[in-house]
């Protein structure tokens, strides 16, 4: 599968895990790259106080690393994001930024955007089993007040990874086909590892070296041929998932009039627009002058057809803002969770994005040195698709 | 029954298409009354979203007509114009809704005569496909 080959390009050594605590010696690890200053700060999943979610935060201080919980089952924000507000402008030193495999390939659109700018950042890619709504992950520890964080690796072994009981992963982690991180500078490998015992650190071209030397590690070629297994056995059952889920879709929204069905009860909000990384205007044609209309305008367009849905621009939103970015939809579903009304946003946006990336041989976040397909073009090309010759 | 006249809204580059039909104006080869044209600098300055607001408010087909591949007077619109088209185009389709509406046309300043055709052409071409469904919708 082509969008791995960044995992083997890298080196990797092995971490022992001591007293079967995994997270401890994940946290261990980063506290060891914060107190070396290797990294100035980290940006990391915290335990909130009430113990009932976690939250990206900056950390300065590596004590304040206690409750950081690199393999949090949750995305309350898409990092990408918080990146963009993080490296808006020059600082000392490095930032180290602990991101699941979609918050990366996010973060590597957006550097393509100029909208975060990876020059002082080491990227900590962490394979991910997925995730669960906020909402959820808050009612299974009230639930259970034990609950382990690592519980939730259970399976990731021996790739049989299944959701916790009563509860299901988010509808896009069910069909992400990027279980594992494509290209960070440092990536941490659970996949097929028995966690308890140890860890996989992989690390490719930048810090390669200083990371070796800093922290003796032996890194070496090649990646364990069980990981692979469990890597390919993983994703293919997720791409049978993603096939199933949106060859489903396709046929619900194969007219006009029955896609427009799907989306009917959307209320305008413009969440799924607002969480999405990829969506990265800071000016966006949404909140401008093209969509503020005279009163007389409204009167004229209802009397056209007779009465028109207000506010209007349902369809005009959510065709624009896919022509716009499903080349470069990272398939993370925040659009998903933020939406009110439930709809299968991130679904129509892979149905779309796999369409348009396919046709561009594009996969996005797979490499920073490729430019997105809606900013280059070939001389050659598209004459027929267009209707152009 | 009155025969269905379909609206098409042009948008054309100021320096080869929007001259060309100047051209056709002026040398008196009719081009049909149906065209409403919005003049721009170029086929580059076209997003998706005026494509997609003439169709639903109402166009029966849009028509996007530049300077030919290479001649374009800020050299890459058109190409990019022929991307963003073609994105639009593949969206659209796979909703069901008839991709033919939008022409992408190139059409220098001297070619008075294939503005004419194409659009005479374009006219045609929506008479038989019908009103563009989407104006009929109230739920857009
Ligand atoms: S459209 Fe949805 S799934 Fe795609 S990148 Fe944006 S938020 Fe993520
Ligand atoms: S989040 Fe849902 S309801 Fe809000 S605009 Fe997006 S699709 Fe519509
Ligand atoms: S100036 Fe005519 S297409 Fe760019």
């Amino acid at each position: 599968m082509d969008g791995l080959d960044g995992v083997q390009r890298m080196k990797s050594t092995i971490i022992k895990v001591e007293n079967k605590d995994t997270l401890r010696s994940l946290r261990k690890f980063l506290g060891r790259l914060m107190e070396s200053k290797f990294v100035e700060a980290l940006l990391v999943p915290k335990l909130l106080p009430g113990g009932d979610g976690f939250v990206q935060s900056l950390i300065k201080d590596s004590r304040m690393l206690e409750d950081a919980n690199p393999i949090a089952p949750t995305m309350a924000v898409q990092s990408a994001r918080i990146l963009s507000e993080l490296t808006s402008s020059p600082f000392d030193g490095r930032i180290g930024v602990v991101l699941k495999p979609c918050e990366l390939r996010a973060a590597v659109e957006m550097v393509k955007f100029l909208q975060v700018n990876l020059d002082n950042v080491v990227t900590i890619g962490v394979d991910c089993p997925g995730t669960y709504e906020v909402g959820d992950y808050a009612e299974m520890v009230k639930k259970d007040r034990e609950l382990s964080p690592q519980a939730f690796l259970e399976g990731a072994s021996e790739g049989e990874i299944r959701p916790r009981q009563g509860y299901n992963f988010r509808e896009c982690c069910q069909i992400c086909e990027y279980p594992v991180p494509l290209n960070g500078d440092i990536t941490i490998g659970l996949l097929g590892l028995d966690h308890s015992k140890e860890i996989l650190l992989m690390a490719g071209g930048r810090f390669e070296k200083e990371l070796a030397q800093k922290f003796s590690l032996e890194l070496k070629e090649g990646n364990s041929a069980n990981r692979e297994k469990v890597i390919e056995k993983v994703t293919h059952k997720r791409r049978e998932q993603r096939v199933k889920v949106i060859d489903e879709l396709k046929e619900r929204v194969n007219i006009i009039e029955k896609f427009m069905q799907t989306l009917s009860t959307c209320i305008r909000c413009h969440n799924c627009m607002n969480v999405c990384p990829i969506c990265y205007c800071k000016e966006c044609v949404f909140k401008s002058l093209v969509f503020e209309h005279r009163s007389e305008q409204f009167l004229n367009w209802a009397d056209r057809r007779g009465a028109i849905r207000m506010p209007g621009d349902t369809l005009i939103f959510h065709l624009t803002r896919m022509s716009h970015m499903a080349t470069s939809c990272v398939g993370c579903g925040m659009c998903d969770s933020a939406c009110p009304s439930d709809l299968p946003i991130s679904s129509l946006f892979g149905l779309i994005g796999s369409e348009l990336q396919e046709m561009f041989e594009y996969v996005p976040g797979r490499d920073a040195a490729e430019e997105p397909p809606v900013s280059v073009f070939k001389e050659d090309e598209l004459q027929a698709e267009a209707g152009s010759e | 029954m009155q025969e269905f006249e379909p609206r098409i809204v042009a948008f054309l580059c100021n320096w080869c298409t929007y001259t060309g039909a100047d051209l056709a104006g002026t040398s008196r080869l009719q081009y049909p009354p149906n065209i409403r044209i919005v003049r721009l600098m170029c086929t580059g300055a076209v997003d998706t979203i005026y494509v997609l607001k003439a169709l639903i408010e109402g166009a029966d087909g849009v028509l996007i007509g530049g300077c030919h591949p290479g001649d374009c007077h800020y050299q890459t619109g058109n190409y990019k114009a022929r991307r963003r088209i073609t994105i639009l185009k593949k969206i659209l389709n796979r909703f069901g809704y008839d991709e033919d509406r939008i022409w992408l046309r190139w059409i220098s300043a001297s070619e008075g005569k294939l503005f004419a055709d194409t659009t005479a052409q374009m006219v045609e071409e929506l008479k038989d496909k019908g009103p563009n469904p989407i104006k009929q919708l109230w739920m857009v």
